[in-house]
């Protein structure tokens, strides 16, 4: 069994339960960065030497044997040019969930398996359990902490070789105090948000310096241009601050950002309304475990746009090699690059990088 | 995976990254430490410890064929290379302002010639390495003629490689173009003979070989224990300023118990020199050829004559080194991959890389050393594992 150690408590305290269930365990930490500075900083997570250090003490404090693992180029390229690339197309990529598909139960699953490890040990909060049809992912019993979203992208073959230890632990906090009982030193270290790989935590400045700026107009739903902007790339769907709009909306209401066009550096603000969502689609989608029975004829789900957004009752359908989905309710602010995954109860039962979405408001000129 | 078996041995063929402490040099280092008083001191205590000091001085001196003023005790290789090249290009005759640099130099010298480089000034002149590993002395003899050299640097043995370099036609050449040279001996002290007054010979005060750099762990003497040869001729600026120890080169209290431990290593390893060589020589050529019959993929990399007795080098196409090191670490078997390490990650091997090889390559690399520790039995756990894990990664 191999423990996937961030340097944090989750990890640390899902690695001692690990050990304590018996498994042979081997901790490794993954350099995901080569300029990954020495010390922590703000609430970046896992790429300093301190924060593999950190790692390093807990598996002395288990006393299993550690190792640090370079995937750093990996990352580079299945990460963080992903994450510049989507910017670029004008989309909202969650680089949490690419590195959870293409790195930590990717390349670093392979490598384990390769290495002749049986599976690999993370501290997200999910559970699995053996259904009818074969292996499932369901939610942590504990709904404010739940990460079952970001957890997604796995398929039955992932998911196999998954243990998540966390999965049914009643609160954060109660794995604080577990990691303080078990005399693990990172049991108060802070918990990470930011992208790690965005030293101070200004994605627009780090964006700016990556995809560059270029001026371009900002127009209403119309084409009527009422403003203008530096670069498209720092606009996000559902924004409403920083627009500068020149040119009052007719109704006198604010408005939001509806939509990024990259290829013409456009973009296209309108009211709140118009954020509703009613339809959303994606090719790329993927299930966990087995899928539904059939498919290509519509079925009930919950559907779920973000990490702590609630679910929305749904009706899902694959057709034309998309998965569409359509809430029962309209969504507000979904971004293409966002994956929508999609619930059946408890259970994730798949997701999709969203592709396209389709405004429940038409336009009204 | 396999698990910690308490019945299983653990096989250490990594003695280039450290050895472990000598009986003999552990009692002595111990023993000195009863003894009470600063060697700086002027009373009797003082003067013990001094006269405890000064003995290991001139034996270490013996030992690198130099005179004894010209042993500067340091904390190990790292610093005594950081004073070779800060405190010779701080003396440097400007407008020098070049640094001949070899590829393929520990990180200790690349390190601090590229600080200086990038802080005061340095221009970096490369020397390209041959296929084996080998500084061609032609091509480092044309980097010193170039004008505005200041200073050049250059290893004795590789510490990746094991490949040993001609530091007599290295140093001749920068004798000749009037640079003072620093050589990094911390891999091939206590394996090969190190001459510095043979290497010196009659070159011209402050040019030629002015310095040259030892460590005292590779030989069975604590981690903290080194030195550097300074030459009297040498015109060489220190780093630490204080109390004027040893020749005002290196200030700060002198820590007998260390040289003492420094000398006593160095005096055993050069008694046992020759033996020991062949031994080694025995073993790693058993190795070599048993290695081919059951693994014929490797390569060995390196001179194949002029090395270092106890280095193995190897090229394990098509697997990763950290890989490879993994899995015989899982079997109770430490090996290298060789290369610097930033918070546990191997990087390609800088010194593959200056052979001419991929960056591919340079990440599938193993480095095997023995010490006086290795016995047949280490070898042959080596050849049972090796095979298994390469098949295992390659497929």
């Amino acid at each position: 069994m191999l423990a996937a150690m961030s340097g944090g408590v989750d990890s640390a305290v899902a690695a001692a339960r690990a050990v304590e269930a018996g498994h042979d365990v081997v901790g490794v930490h993954l350099a995901l960065s080569r300029a990954g500075g020495t010390l922590r900083t703000g609430s970046r997570g896992c790429c300093t030497i301190e924060d593999a250090m950190d790692a390093r003490r807990v598996a002395d404090r288990l006393g299993i044997p550690f190792y640090v693992w370079d995937f750093s180029e990996r990352f580079r390229d299945d990460v963080i040019e992903d994450f510049v690339a989507e910017y670029r197309a004008g989309r909202t990529p969650n680089p949490c969930m690419r590195c959870n598909e293409r790195i930590k139960f990717a390349a670093l699953l392979e490598r384990a398996l390769e290495l002749g490890f049986d599976a690999v040990c993370t501290g997200h909060y999910a559970t699995l359990r053996e259904g009818e049809d074969g292996i499932e992912l369901h939610r942590s019993s504990e709904e404010a902490k739940d990460q079952s979203y970001v957890l997604g992208v796995l398929t039955a073959d992932q998911l196999a070789h998954c243990l998540f230890p966390l999965g049914e632990t009643p609160s954060k906090a109660l794995v604080r105090a577990e990691a303080q009982e078990r005399g693990l030193a990172v049991a108060s270290k802070p918990d990470s948000y930011d992208i790690c790989f965005i030293p101070d935590g200004d994605t627009r400045g780090w964006l700016a310096e990556k995809v560059g700026t270029a001026p371009g107009d900002i127009v209403d739903r119309t084409g009527a241009v009422v403003g203008s902007h530096d670069g498209a790339h720092a606009f996000t769907v559902g924004q409403r601050k920083g627009l500068r709009l020149g040119v009052p909306a007719p109704d006198g209401k604010p408005r939001f950002v509806l939509e990024v066009r990259p290829v013409s550096n456009t973009v296209v603000v309108g009211p709140r309304e118009a954020l509703a969502i009613g339809e959303l689609a994606g090719s790329r989608f993927t299930w966990a475990g087995a899928g539904p029975a059939a498919p290509h004829e519509e079925f009930a789900c919950d559907v779920q746009v973000r990490a702590h957004a609630d679910p929305v009752a749904a009706i899902a359908v694959v057709r034309d090699g998309e998965l569409v989905i359509r809430p029962a309710e309209p969504l507000h602010g979904v971004a293409p690059g966002q994956t929508a995954v999609v619930y059946v109860g408890t259970r994730v039962l798949g997701q999709c990088t969203i592709d396209r979405t389709v405004s429940a408001v038409p336009a009204t000129v | 995976m396999a698990s910690d078996a308490p019945e299983r041995r653990r096989v250490y063929l990594d003695h280039a990254a450290t050895t472990p402490l000598r009986p003999e040099v552990r009692d002595a280092w111990l023993a000195a430490h009863e003894v009470v008083g600063n060697a700086s001191s002027i009373h009797g205590a003082g003067q013990e410890a001094r006269r405890v000091l000064e003995d290991a001085r001139e034996r270490l001196a013996a030992v690198l064929g130099c005179q004894p003023i010209e042993v500067v005790f340091t904390s190990g290789g790292t610093e005594a290379i950081g004073l070779a090249l800060q405190g010779l290009w701080r003396a440097r005759s400007r407008p020098a302002d070049a640094l001949v640099l070899p590829d393929g130099e520990h990180h200790a010298t690349i390190d601090t010639a590229g600080w200086l480089a990038a802080h005061e000034g340095a221009r970096i002149a490369p020397v390209r390495l041959d296929p084996l590993g080998r500084i061609p002395a032609s091509a480092f003899a044309a980097a010193l003629a170039q004008d505005g050299t200041a200073l050049a640097t250059a290893l004795v043995a590789g510490n990746e490689t094991g490949t040993i370099n001609d530091a007599a036609a290295l140093a001749r050449a920068a004798a000749e173009a009037g640079v003072p040279l620093h050589l990094d001996a911390v891999a091939a002290f206590g394996r090969i003979p190190v001459a510095f007054d043979r290497w010196r010979a009659d070159a011209p005060a402050g040019a030629g070989l002015v310095a040259l750099s030892v460590s005292g762990h590779k030989l069975g003497a604590p981690v903290g224990t080194g030195a550097l040869v300074v030459s009297r001729t040498a015109r060489l600026e220190p780093v630490l300023h204080g109390g004027g120890q040893q020749r005002g080169l290196r200030a700060g209290t002198q820590d007998v118990a260390g040289a003492v431990a420094l000398a006593t290593a160095a005096g055993l390893a050069e008694a046992e020199r020759e033996a020991e060589a062949a031994r080694l020589a025995s073993l790693r050529a058993d190795f070599v050829r048993e290695l081919r019959a059951v693994l014929p993929e490797a390569e060995l990399l390196g001179d194949p004559v002029d090395r270092l007795p106890g280095t193995i080098h190897l090229l394990l196409p098509g697997a990763a080194g950290e890989s490879l090191l993994f899995l015989l670490d899982q079997e109770g078997i430490a090996v290298s991959t060789g290369s610097a390490c930033q918070a546990g990650v191997a990087e390609p091997s800088h010194v593959v890389l200056a052979m001419g090889r991929t960056e591919r390559e340079a990440r599938q690399v193993l480095r095997v050393t023995l010490g006086r520790t290795t016995t047949r039995d280490d070898l042959g756990a080596l050849l049972r594992a090796l095979p298994v894990a390469y098949r295992r990664l390659v497929r």
